[in-house]
């Protein structure tokens, strides 16, 4: 090879390094900016008081800065939203890969890729235009944002999620293992939720891990529905979420306050790494298996 | 034991069909959903969907509400974001199917990506403001809203055309290279050009979720709506795209129409953002032969 | 003489394709069928229809009659559960489900309303037994099933299917994924088997057919060419086409 082609040759592979290794760098970026930017009001407010303390107050007098309220929010809010986005989507991928007629199937499957495009501001308008005014008239409240609206519009968020991953971990179970069970006498449906359902469980349980994932880490719909006052947890009442915490509140805020919501973003970056970790060892176990 | 047989098997055909229906009843909430979410946005926000709304500029003094600033803002976001981090997906996409050797690097990089790819909008926002905003001196523009995002879509170009170079048969590449191409040129003239669906569906993609995006862009990019005179000036200052704007008329001017009118907007674009990324799918898949 | 399963007039079609051309065929109780001919002949397409798995494939029309015990199994109102049941099947690839091994046992069991679990602990100790490898598996009956070796899992399979305590075992190629020496374990295992059920068994192995069959059965695009016994079929074949096939001239 001629030297010159030679040097290009290394020019290049250097070059591709340079871009492989630039999502590395970008995590360390986002890790270490939000450690640096979300140690110093935890130290100052102390991080038992901060995690565990049953107030926020950001902007009173005498400033209280507790986001146990924000962090039971987010764990209800998304366990709701699981309790009934996760059935409804794995039932749905049942239909789709095993029941449905072929074209049903095809239409069914581009509506809930839709689903999964349409932007959560358009979900959170929604949610704000027919689920806050329904919340009022059918339970009797006087404020219709709440949990409870927050639960509903995150249970249509991630059903998409949902319904594509187990669809494909119920399409990847081996077809022999339904022939075995209807060849001793089962029925469709009993094979269906006996056999392909524990076949396809790996998928199907990573499939919830990413969808409460997107639950926990969504701000703009729950922000347009669920009423940001920093009250403890409850169905009808207004909540903030650690994601609407932040967003609502940067926009203005500054000195310890400000501070104070980096360290919110801290503690929903440690949510959102330990549901990585969850989802890795949910992958990895399946592939030992 | 023979009516047990009997009240045994009516057992389980009951079993059998409350099962079903309850499948069948998902799939139908699923399918109503859809319908009725589509059917109220388009029903709200049709009527307002106006070209004075289209065409025109917020004006305080005149009192009017338009949407053109949003729109051409969300476009050069797309541009930009796509110009920049096509070339570095790729790139990293390439380097992790054609150059690393190392296993473990491979691991690194591909847990970056998926950490990336799982990170919250909200904390894109942040760290963006943080970052390019105010540690680079690029303030609330569309130039730091349009940095954090090309981070945001970086593991889906990657993670794309890294599954469709996986697919190209090992075959090519051993032949081009036996002719005596160097390893640039044989990735260049072989490798890419067959990996081209993987990175075409990664831009679709990313389309999408720049068009859906608000929490990163709400404190980079932030919410401006003039029109500036030149591409280099708009990049300077604070533009909000489609999606944010929509969060911002609702929720703090509590003008809904016009929020319809954008959410309209919105789901019309990612019903064409789907449609295409099917058909691109069909074209390659036909190009190829692939079934 | 009456005939456990019988065949008449049976024509099959997939969409345009005529799979099986007007098949008469009297299986004997507790002997071993074998079914043989070269590939896409029908032989496996006529034993699917005997248990009717044949249902599962799209665009299938059938004409004529299969009865099973004198009642016609695709008259209407047939409980196909309980003909699966009865009919059981033994698939060419193994294919225990992705569960203990024990749980691949019982599945059937439970299916069909056995709950006690000592009920179930005696039914997966017999049939294990019945398939030969309870003593293989006996203590890690727990384990998962996917963790044996293939023959095991087409033991395993076997075993699986006698918990249901069928009637009938369909075999379609058996032993087409094994080595010899499993081979000659489910090979041995189907000469135990017919003391007590009736086999019929899809091969494409014609020495396999003569070590374990009593009856032969030749297909050859779509028609039942010839139907004796083994001995018979392979010394003296009446049809010219059965004797090229088993002199080895084609297929």
């Amino acid at each position: 090879m001629k030297p010159k082609a030679k040097i290009k040759e290394s020019a290049m592979g250097a070059l591709f390094f340079v871009c492989g290794a630039i999502s590395v760098v970008c995590v360390l970026v986002i890790t270490v900016y939000l450690i640096v930017a979300g140690l110093p009001a935890i130290q100052e407010i102390g991080i038992i008081p901060f995690l565990t303390g049953t107030e926020w107050s950001s902007t009173a007098a005498e400033p209280k800065f507790g986001i146990l309220p924000f962090i039971l929010t987010t764990v209800w809010g998304t366990l709701g939203a699981a309790l009934i986005g996760v059935p409804v989507g794995v039932l749905t991928a049942i239909y789709l890969s095993k029941m449905a007629p072929r074209r049903m199937a095809d239409a069914l499957r581009m509506g809930v890729q839709l689903l999964a495009g349409i932007p959560s501001v358009v979900y959170g308008l929604v949610g704000m235009t027919i689920l806050v005014p329904g919340m009022m008239q059918w339970f009797n409240l006087s404020n219709g944002t709440c949990l409870l609206a927050a639960i509903l519009v995150l249970a249509v968020m991630i059903l998409p999620t949902v319904v594509s991953v187990s669809e494909t971990a119920l399409d990847a179970v081996p077809r022999e293992y339904e022939e075995a069970s209807m060849a001793l006498g089962a029925t469709q449906t009993e094979t269906v939720f006996q056999v392909s359902l524990r076949a396809a469980k790996g998928g199907i349980a990573s499939g919830i891990v990413l969808g409460i994932g997107r639950a926990v880490g969504e701000a703009m719909a729950v922000i347009m529905v669920a009423g940001n006052v920093a009250n403890m947890p409850g169905l009808f009442k207004s909540v903030t979420f650690l994601t609407t915490a932040v967003a609502k509140e940067m926009s203005y805020a500054s000195g310890l306050q400000r501070e104070a919501l980096f360290s919110i973003a801290l503690v929903l970056f440690c949510f959102v790494m330990l549901m990585n970790i969850l989802l890795n060892c949910v992958i990895k176990k399946r592939g030992t298996k | 034991m023979k009516p047990d047989r009997q009240l045994f098997s009516t057992v389980r055909a009951v079993r059998s069909a409350v099962l079903r229906a309850c499948v069948y009843l998902c799939a139908l909430l699923t399918a109503g959903l859809l319908l009725g979410i589509l059917g109220y946005v388009l029903f709200k926000g049709v009527p307002h969907l106006t070209w004075e709304l289209l065409s025109g500029k917020p004006s305080v003094i005149k009192g009017t509400i338009g949407i053109l600033p949003n729109i051409i803002n969300t476009l050069y976001l797309i541009v930009f974001t796509l110009l920049v981090a096509l070339p570095l997906g790729v790139g990293a996409a390439i380097y992790l199917t054609e150059y690393a050797t190392n296993r473990k690097l491979i691991s690194v990089i591909e847990f970056a990506c998926e950490t990336l790819a799982g990170l919250p909008s909200i904390l894109y926002g942040l760290v963006g403001m943080l970052f390019f905003a105010q540690m680079l001196g690029f303030q609330t523009s569309l130039l730091a809203g349009g940095c954090t995002l090309v981070v945001m879509i970086l593991p889906t170009i990657i993670r794309t055309t890294q599954e469709s170079l996986k697919t190209v048969p090992e075959g090519y590449r051993h032949g081009s290279l036996s002719l005596g191409s160097g390893k640039w040129h044989m990735i260049r003239t072989v490798v890419l050009p067959c990996a081209m669906d993987g990175v075409v569906s990664g831009c679709i993609l990313s389309v999408g979720r720049i068009l859906g995006e608000s929490a990163a862009l709400l404190f980079t990019a932030g919410v401006g709506t003039v029109i500036a005179t030149d591409i280099i000036s708009a990049f300077q200052v604070s533009g909000g795209s489609l999606s944010v704007a929509l969060y911002i008329y609702v929720s703090e001017r509590g003008e809904f129409d016009v929020g319809f009118a954008i959410a309209v907007l919105l789901v019309v674009l990612a019903l064409i953002v789907n449609t295409s990324a099917k058909a691109a799918k069909d074209y390659f898949r036909k190009r190829t032969g692939v079934s | 003489m009456s005939y456990i399963i019988e065949a008449k007039q049976l024509h099959l079609y997939y969409g345009s394709m005529h799979a099986l051309k007007g098949i008469d065929m009297n299986i004997q109780e507790r002997k071993v069928t074998a079914l043989i001919g070269p590939s896409g002949c029908g032989k496996s397409t006529f034993l699917k229809t005997l248990n009717r798995m044949n249902d599962l494939v799209e665009g299938l029309r059938l004409e004529g009659q299969v009865l099973y015990r004198g009642n016609d199994i695709y008259a209407p109102g047939t409980d196909v559960t309980q003909l699966r049941k009865n009919v059981g099947m033994v698939f060419q690839k193994p294919n225990p489900f992705p569960m203990s091994i024990y749980d691949n046992i019982a599945y059937g069991p439970r299916l069909h309303g056995v709950r006690k679990k000592s009920q179930l602990d005696e039914i997966v100790e017999e049939s294990l037994r019945g398939a030969a490898i309870w003593d293989e598996v006996k203590d890690r009956l727990k384990k998962s099933a996917l963790g044996m070796s293939g023959g095991q899992q087409q033991r395993l399979c076997i075993a699986r299917a006698l918990a249901v305590k069928p009637d009938v075992l369909l075999m379609d190629e058996p032993t087409s994924a094994l080595d010899p020496i499993s081979t000659a374990k489910v090979e041995e295992l189907v000469t135990e088997l017919k003391n007590n059920y009736t086999i019929v068994l899809v091969t494409h192995n014609m020495q396999q057919a003569t070590r374990v069959s009593d009856q032969t059965a030749f297909f050859l695009l779509g028609e039942l060419v010839e139907f004796d016994d083994t001995e018979k079929i392979f010394s003296m074949p009446k049809e010219k086409r059965t004797e090229e096939y088993i002199t080895g001239r084609f297929g």
